[in-house]
């Protein structure tokens, strides 16, 4: 009989219980290598295959079907197939092969962007990453496909649902690396800076023996979101960064560093006038806009300043304070703050032209609060319990064991007793 | 003096004007010296002796721009330094008179060849008996070699060598009466050197020397001290030390400072750095103190103009010392500093007791513009110094005080979010180092 028939009849017998999955896997896994080689076959094997029972044998006919560069064509046949394959698939049968599913699922993205459509992606790897997450702090390397194509998609609501998710275990230190940064790069999107900037953080002070590119350019964004979010910029990284990152990231960031040097003068005629020098520099790295967006937050910045010294100020006093061109300038401004960004509380008397700053009204009596409050307090409890546990396992590790035996004193007997073995 | 009594008297009753209606005694003249007049120099100069009377005479002449004042200084200097044998600064002054003073002030050769004869001489005697005296062995007498090295260079204006000298009696120095001489020698070199490190640390040499010290040198220790914390900038802690001369002093420490100078200088930091507390009980309770205060009376009218919130006179004898506190060898960099800080004091001090202030009244309180006024309280709220609003509109300043319930709330909450935020990225570093790790030691293995 022809192998791919046989094939096909073994993958729908044994797809009933797990036993036989197990058998199944391993057969697939001898037939791959003869699958790869007719690849231009199987399509049609495919249709006689359920993929929410077969999803394992699905997986592998389909994976070996896809090669690796495909036309447009064939990409407009395939991407329905997957889509399909994906939002109906078994996650036990998937798990035993992901990698395999990794691989179909990047095909997807490479022709979803070839076919210039990337909104088809976003939905399936969506289902995708979920079905292999083994928990929800658990980080695939789908994760940063997936919002890869919401940035393209434009979809920052749907990567922003899943940033709200904590992350705790990686698999490859790559996929955090490009997770936070395009993380980072939809929160700016959706102006949830605080959020980018403990993203873009996480990818700095990561551990990295040598720099890369992702830790380069994410340093940049850095730079320019602490600055709009905190007006400030320190240029040293905390002691728990990397030595590598602590040494050289700067050197690569040169144009930035000096940005926020002159940002931190306070004047705004220097800051634009840098920025207009430096305007290609910036423009190369698709950072110009992020740039512009730095020097209105110094405008705003200053305002700030003000509430804190005045209580009614004219417009026309804004505007030479703030070094704006006119009245009505400082209007829009003020306007925007308050209503936009609910950064400062004011009022504004047009017929006297004058604005007149209030008090924060939050006065932490109501029940919203105590409710954010009790929240908090639980969340954190979370987090200690956490912490706690991953101490006591670390304490139990093998490696960690032998580690601490071995830098023992040899002859000390009042302490545990570690076993033999351990004293590699 | 004050004026701002009768413009508000009698439409608002409830508000008060801070400080209003002082007088003025007219105490002045006398002993002014350091006076709002025309710096008399004559008179400056008497205070002073020795070689310091020179440099101040020296630096009045390059700080004055007034051509007549200018070569009375230069004159008075000429005739000082022909007194003595430093002809290096024999030179210089008859440079700078550069002949306008008529022939009796020219270059006169002969007199510099004769004193550097002299001195070559007298330097090869001194060296010869020193020499004799380190063969002999005789602790004493090598002490008197060197201490009359190091006066012979003092006096010939070779500064650097003087000190070393003095320095070098040390380890010669049996008695703490010895010691006190070495400290005192060296402190005063040091001051015309301008070195004043040297000065505090042998101030504290000589104050730690095991006998008592009488009256006369512990004043001039203070002094010393005083004059060291002045040029570091440290204002508190000169005015301690100026506050603390003994009035023993008198006329003993004429080749460094004079009585007045002590008034001057402790009263302007003390007013620029204490606050009302230590003002009133170290300054103007200060019975030993107003012995030197009763010298420079302008100096004390504006302490007690400050303590009793008469500002506008205050802010004018300020004004009116100022010309020629610049023209004091040791004050004149720091007359800025220390006139900022009285002001932004006289400013803080106004505010502190009211809810809300009427800026317009304020400003005639300190004899300024509404717009000058509200842009130095911006400075001021700006920096914290004081908890205020201005309402822009009305001209009011309006006292605010921090809602502490409110702030904690927010300090708690932004904790919470922190501590949130660290352990999070933590429990990920650490996870990525330990995913590190097992691969490193999965390859070992």
């Amino acid at each position: 009989m022809d192998p791919l028939e046989a094939l096909l009849a073994q993958i729908q017998g044994l797809s009933s219980t797990s036993s036989d999955i197990n058998r199944l896997h391993t057969i697939l896994k001898q037939a791959d290598d003869s699958l790869r080689s007719e690849s231009t076959r199987l399509s049609p094997i495919l249709t006689q295959l359920d993929p929410s029972i077969h999803s394992l044998g699905f997986l592998y006919i389909l994976e070996a079907s896809m090669p690796a560069p495909v036309t447009k064509t064939q990409a407009e046949t395939v991407v329905p197939i997957v889509t399909r394959f994906i939002g109906a698939c078994s996650t036990e049968q998937i798990r035993l092969a992901p990698d395999k599913f990794l691989s179909v699922c990047r095909k997807l993205k490479d022709q979803v962007m070839l076919l210039e459509a990337p909104i088809r992606g976003v939905a399936p790897l969506f289902t995708a990453l979920r079905k292999l997450q083994v928990s929800v702090e658990h980080l695939t390397p789908l994760h940063s496909d997936f919002l890869l194509l919401c940035l393209l998609a434009k979809c920052y609501k749907t990567g922003l649902s899943l940033l709200d998710d904590d992350v705790f275990e990686v698999d490859q230190p790559r996929d955090l690396f490009l997770y936070c940064y395009y993380g980072g790069m939809i929160c700016i999107g959706q102006k949830r800076f605080q959020k980018a900037l403990d993203l873009l953080h996480n990818v700095v002070t990561a551990p990295m023996s040598t720099i890369n590119a992702i830790a380069v350019e994410a340093y940049k964004k850095y730079i320019l979101v602490s600055l709009i979010r905190h007006g400030q910029f320190s240029t040293s990284l905390p002691k728990y960064s990397s030595s590598a990152a602590q040494r050289n990231l700067k050197n690569f960031c040169q144009p930035y560093v000096e940005l926020a040097n002159s940002y931190g003068t306070g004047k705004i005629a220097e800051l634009e006038a840098y920025v207009k020098t430096n305007a290609e520099k910036f423009e190369s790295d698709n950072n110009l806009g992020l740039v512009k967006q730095v020097v209105s937050s110094m405008y705003k910045r200053n305002i700030q300043r003000l509430t804190q010294t005045y209580l009614t100020l004219s417009l026309q006093d804004i505007a030479t304070t703030v070094q704006l061109n006119s009245p009505k300038e400082a209007e829009m401004h003020v306007l925007q703050m308050v209503i936009q960004d609910g950064e400062i509380y004011a009022t504004i008397n047009q017929k006297d032209g004058m604005v007149r700053f209030l008090e924060d009204p939050e006065q932490y009596k109501t029940c919203e609060m105590i409710e954010h409050i009790d929240s908090s307090i639980q969340r954190i409890m979370a987090l200690s319990r956490k912490l706690t546990a991953m101490d006591e396992q670390i304490s139990c590790d093998q490696l960690y064991l032998s580690k601490a035996g071995r830098e023992r004193q040899r002859y000390d007997f009042d302490d545990f007793d570690v076993p033999q073995k351990f004293n590699i | 003096m004050d004026a701002d009594d009768e413009t508000s008297g009698p439409m608002i009753d409830e508000i008060y004007a801070n400080g209003g209606g002082g007088d003025d005694g007219e105490k002045r003249s006398r002993r002014a010296i350091m006076s709002g007049d025309q710096l008399d120099i004559e008179a400056y100069a008497a205070l002073y002796s020795g070689r310091t009377k020179i440099m101040r005479l020296l630096f009045i002449a390059d700080k004055m721009s007034n051509a007549p004042t200018q070569l009375e200084a230069l004159r008075m200097a000429y005739d000082e330094i022909k007194k003595g044998e430093n002809t290096q600064l024999f030179r210089e002054v008859v440079q700078k008179i550069d002949g306008r003073l008529g022939p009796n002030y020219g270059m006169d050769a002969a007199w510099c060849d004769a004193v550097d004869r002299r001195a070559e001489q007298k330097k090869e005697k001194l060296e010869n008996e020193l020499n004799a005296y380190r063969t002999n062995l005789i602790k004493e007498s090598i002490r008197m070699g060197y201490n009359d090295f190091g006066d012979f260079y003092y006096a010939h204006g070779q500064l650097g060598e003087a000190f070393k000298n003095y320095v070098r009696t040390r380890d010669y120095c049996t008695t703490s009466k010895h010691i006190i001489h070495m400290c005192m020698s060296a402190i005063l070199v040091s001051i015309e050197m301008g070195q004043f490190p040297h000065v505090t640390s042998y101030v504290s040499k000589a104050e730690q020397a095991p006998e008592a010290l009488d009256a006369i040198t512990v004043a001039k220790l203070r002094c010393a001290a005083g004059l060291a914390n002045l040029e570091a900038k440290k204002y508190k802690l000169a005015a301690r030390k100026f506050l603390e001369t003994g009035p023993e002093l008198g006329l003993h420490y004429n080749e460094v400072i004079a009585q007045q100078d002590v008034a001057t200088y402790g009263g302007l930091c003390a007013l620029a750095t204490f606050d009302r507390a230590e003002l009133k009980s170290k300054v103007i309770d200060n019975s030993n103190f107003r012995n030197f205060l009763e010298l420079v009376p302008e100096v004390r009218e504006l302490i007690n103009d400050f303590y009793s919130s008469h500002y506008a006179s205050c802010l004018e004898y300020l004004g009116n010392l100022k010309a020629n506190l610049l023209l004091d060898i040791h004050l004149h960099d720091h007359v800025e500093t220390l006139y900022d800080q009285i002001r932004h004091k006289a400013l803080i001090q106004y505010t502190h007791p009211f809810v809300s202030v009427d800026l317009n009244m304020m400003a005639n309180a300190f004899k300024t513009t509404v717009a000058g006024l509200e842009k130095e309280l911006e400075a001021l709220i700006t920096d914290n110094q004081i908890q205020a609003r201005i309402d822009s509109h009305n001209k009011i300043l309006y006292a605010r005080h921090a809602d502490q319930r409110n702030a904690t709330f927010q300090r708690v909450l932004e904790t919470g979010r922190e501590f949130d935020r660290d352990v999070r990225s933590m429990l990920l570093r650490s996870n990525l180092i330990k995913h590190d790790f097992n691969l490193r030691a999965l390859r070992k293995l």
